[in-house]
């Protein structure tokens, strides 16, 4: 039994005097003859926020809620209640509230609660809300503050702001699963303002992972999202306007692999093929690639952003390859629809909190490094685009429309970079424009960990990442038209 | 089962003061305020006729603020026990010793407080069992599954419930509290055509259960939308007049609020510094604030800081009226509290006389916009990018849809160019407009 079963013992179900025989009985209510299984999902999670503005603290914020979610699964239907109070009525009530799904009683029996081993050890549990003294965070971000003014007079504002959260959880499972993870989040993250004449740009950035706040510190880390922040934001006062119509773009390494949980991750999704709803369903062991495209899943890198110990099932997470030279070798999944589909869960079963549904989500999607160097990329386009950071997208899995927007891109003119343009947005349809990747770079890169990703009103923390690749052609949109 | 709050409305109310009073207790706080909120409903999930996922929501949660002088710290929680109430206050006051000084912070002042807090009809309790929601859900997927072979698959339909009350109270003697409730019925269809498939969604929404639209007329029109979108191609790049139908010139309106938001104005992040009392819009554009419509979905009593709210002109004859203000941005630009903290509450536009078909006939040539996708909107230099799918119009008819391409401008550009308002005004959201001609817009495709 791991340290984080001991701790989340403590801090979710002792307050409440809750033990395992508490937790089998609530499970055996639940468990009919319509009733497949029922799981509980104990949360306790701190948050708090600094905020700095017009070169002072301005906001702070604190926050600390906990509670309990019960599910209750029944062939392909899920009942589901939460309670913000953990105690035994509150999680009866529930249980009896999920229960509904099914209609008649049974003798379906749980398992003996049983902790599962741990598999992973990506991160610390302490809660880097207390890593650092309350004086030391504002020192940073004054510090940041500082470091972004002092780059260039054209800069007029900057707001720094420092976030970190503590989450622990609990998952307690008809099947016998018993499994516990502590998480530390933390992100910082600069916005600027810059003027010149009566030009205004903006733009921002920010990073972080399941450390603490001191990884702001080493290497001058947040110092250095104040010079990117500056540096994207004068770029873009003197971009000229993007050019629409199709051409070949070059995406750069790191965060434009979004491009990549747009376009083919939220599509390999479990739910989405066990209902073919999503364009890629029945299509495993096709090619829906250019042999240049291999992309994995990877819950396990320590530290990222889109790591887990566990999946909110309890599931160790995994690295899965979703697409392998070109061909599509799996799918996402959470136990229900991997159940269903007659697979195996590869721990990528996430919810929001206790008081969302899980369901089949990304963790870090990355495609794997090429051969080419970046700038043999650039060389061999004659006349495209070359984005190297985007503010987001979003994709419509059904018919695979994928759109997202480039907040720092420039003009490539006979291989060679050459003006800065600003409003790119690309749109395309996946499995279109991942035949179309021809060049892929040596570069990989993971974002720096800011993303999040919204699904069924859902959001968590996620990663990106990829080489610098060539698409040969997709559609640009910008203002001007020849 | 039905679900209950698990705290009264008086309860709550008595947490908030108890708060409040324990908040202002603490050493060197001057101020403070705390909004609470209890909300109980359920949601209903069908897909292929049958249920999904039933959930059974149950939320609370305070908020605190406290001053220290100019300084300032928040708190949130969810459990409402004394003692949890009791950390979350000294928590606040901790980090409020750790903000600075801001001259401009501080609650709204009590002359702005609102002195009466009108019924505005927005709570119809309505008990809706967990069978009774199932029901409508499948009523309405039903209608859709039925209305083409061409509806070969669904993402489901959901019917859902909220009953929720809002408290807030603060030191200047504010305390006042509204319950509110809302129905909604959502469904998504996939049809299918020489292997390509296509989704679209219908819904409908509303304070009170009996002001739905029939479900199945719900699902039949999530149903004709998808099949509408059978066979989209792409066009070629080009200028053209664009038509925005009335749920998307939601999000084009709320580019509008964006851009006169307290916030954005004195960050100077907006590309309508400097405009109010200019021209923005022709001289036929007519906006306000109506925010105590009864019933309506945007509506209440105060705002987010015990503001009353009160109706007035955002666009008069196109010129801009008035900024959107909280009293925090107010005293930043030297101005008075609009009671728009939190946002706005019902933006109105005025409509105009023709229908759609007529708008479309008058458009001649041009493209209907019918979806957006992505982020692209600037609102520091109203830069505007999005993802588009619709609808290519020759001849003013409709002649195919079109999909896969962006539509880009820049908004300053495409708020002096609306050319035409619609009649067919769309009552579903905080933003009640109907569908917008624009001049000339870029359309980026093959």
């Amino acid at each position: 039994m791991g340290v984080e079963l001991d701790l989340a013992t403590n801090v979710l179900l002792a307050p409440a005097g809750l033990g395992n025989n508490d937790l089998e009985r609530v499970l055996g209510g639940i468990l009919g003859r319509n009733v497949d299984s029922a799981d509980l999902y104990f949360q306790s999670s701190s948050f708090e926020s600094w905020t700095l503005e017009d070169g002072i603290i301005k906001d702070a914020a604190y926050s600390l809620e906990h509670g309990v979610g019960v599910r209750a699964l029944s062939g392909e239907k899920a009942g589901f209640a939460y309670s913000d109070d953990i105690v035994i009525t509150a999680l009866e009530q529930a249980a009896s509230a999920a229960r509904t799904i099914a209609l008649s009683n049974g003798n379906n029996k749980v398992k003996i609660l049983t902790p599962q081993p741990v598999k992973h050890n990506l991160y610390l549990a302490h809660s880097p809300l207390q890593t650092m003294a309350d004086a030391d965070k504002i020192a940073l971000l004054h510090k940041v503050n500082a470091a972004a003014r002092k780059i260039d007079p054209r800069v007029k504002q900057v707001i720094v702001s420092l976030a970190g959260s503590h989450n622990v959880v609990l998952v307690a499972a008809s099947d016998g699963t018993l499994a516990a993870d502590i998480r530390p989040l933390v992100r910082l993250n600069v916005s600027v303002q810059v003027e010149e004449g009566d030009k205004r740009e903006s733009a921002s950035c920010g990073g972080g992972g399941r450390l603490d706040y001191h990884m702001f510190l080493n290497d001058d880390l947040g110092i250095s999202y104040a010079q990117e922040a500056v540096r994207e934001a004068l770029v873009n006062l003197h971009a000229s306007k993007t050019p629409a119509g199709n051409m070949p773009v070059v995406l750069g390494s790191g965060w434009p692999g979004v491009l990549l949980h747009e376009a083919v991750g939220h599509g390999l999704e479990g739910d989405f093929n066990r209902r073919k709803s999503s364009m890629y369903a029945g299509r495993l062991g096709q090619k829906v690639a250019s042999e240049h495209c291999t992309i994995v899943d990877d819950g396990t890198l320590p530290g990222r952003r889109g790591s887990l110990n566990m999946d909110d099932e309890g599931v160790p997470t995994q690295c899965t390859t979703l697409i392998e030279n070109g061909i599509l070798k799996g799918y996402m999944q959470d136990k229900l629809n991997a159940r269903l589909m007659g697979t195996k869960s590869t721990g990528n079963a996430r919810r929001e909190s206790y008081a969302h549904l899980p369901m089949p989500r990304m963790t870090n999607t990355y495609m794997l490094a090429g051969k080419y160097a970046p700038a043999e990329i650039i060389a061999s386009v004659d006349k495209g685009l070359y984005a190297v950071s985007f503010s987001g997208g979003q994709v419509d899995i059904t018919s695979g429309k994928f759109v997202f927007s480039a907040s720092e891109a420039y003009l490539i003119e006979n291989g060679k970079i050459t003006r800065p343009v600003k409003g790119a947005t690309l749109i395309g349809n996946g499995p279109d424009v991942m035949t179309k990747v021809s060049m892929v770079g040596n570069d990989l890169q993971l974002d720096r960990g800011v993303g999040v990703c919204g699904k069924q009103g859902q959001s968590v923390p996620v990663g990106v990442g990829q080489p610098t690749i060539l698409i040969d052609e997709i559609t640009v949109g910008g203002t001007e038209h020849e | 089962m039905t679900v209950k709050h698990t705290i009264t409305s008086t309860e709550l109310t008595s947490v908030v003061q108890q708060m409040l009073e324990l908040a202002l207790q603490q050493p060197g706080v001057t101020d403070a305020a705390v909004g609470g909120s209890s909300s109980v409903g359920l949601s209903a999930e069908v897909r292929l006729g049958e249920v999904e996922v039933i959930e059974f929501h149950r939320d609370k949660a305070l908020e605190l603020v406290v001053y220290k002088g100019q300084r300032k710290g928040s708190v949130s929680i969810t459990d409402l026990t004394l003692s949890a109430v009791s950390a979350a206050v000294q928590a606040a006051n901790r980090i409020a010793e750790y903000t600075q000084e801001d001259p401009y912070a501080g609650l709204a002042d009590t002359e702005q407080l609102a002195k009466e807090i009108y019924d505005l009809d927005l709570y119809h309790a309505a008990d809706v069992p967990a069978e009774q929601a199932i029901a409508y859900a499948k009523e309405c997927e039903a209608a859709a599954l039925e209305y083409s072979k061409e509806i070969v698959n669904s993402e489901g339909a959901t019917f859902s419930t909220n009953d929720q009350v809002y408290v807030y109270a603060n030191s200047r003697g504010f305390l006042a509290s509204y319950p509110t409730t809302r129905y909604s019925g959502y469904c998504v269809a996939i049809a299918e055509r020489a292997g390509k498939m296509q989704r679209e969604h219908d819904f409908t929404v509303a304070r009170d259960i009996a002001d739905l639209s029939a479900l199945a007329s719900v699902g039949q029109s999530a149903a004709q939308k998808t099949i509408q979108r059978l066979g989209g191609r792409k066009i070629k790049t080009c200028q053209a007049k664009v038509l925005l139908l009335p749920n998307i010139a939601t999000g084009f309106w709320g580019i509008l609020v964006a851009a006169i938001s307290g916030a954005n104005l004195y960050r100077r992040s907006s590309f309508l510094l400097d405009c109010l009392d200019t021209v923005v819009f022709p001289e036929f554009v007519n906006i306000s604030e109506q925010p105590h419509l009864r019933k309506g979905l945007g509506s209440a009593p105060f705002d987010a800081e015990g503001v009353a709210t009160r109706q007035k002109d955002i666009i008069k004859d196109g010129i801009l009226s008035t900024y959107l203000l909280g009293s925090y941005s107010a005293r930043r630009l030297g101005m008075q509290t609009t009671g728009n903290a939190g946002g706005v509450h019902n933006m109105l536009v005025a409509s105009g006389t023709a229908d759609l078909a007529a708008l479309v006939k008058n458009m001649g040539t041009g493209l209907v916009v019918s979806e957006t996708m992505g982020n692209g909107t600037n609102i520091v230099t109203g830069d505007y990018s999005l993802g588009a799918a619709g609808f290519w119009v020759e001849n003013g008819e409709i002649a195919y849809p079109v999909e896969e391409i962006t539509i880009a401008g820049n908004l300053r550009d495409m708020f002096k160019t609306v050319v035409a308002l619609g009649n067919d005004v769309d009552h579903r959201s905080n933003i009640i407009t109907g569908s917008v001609l624009l001049d000339k817009m870029t359309i980026a495709g093959n």
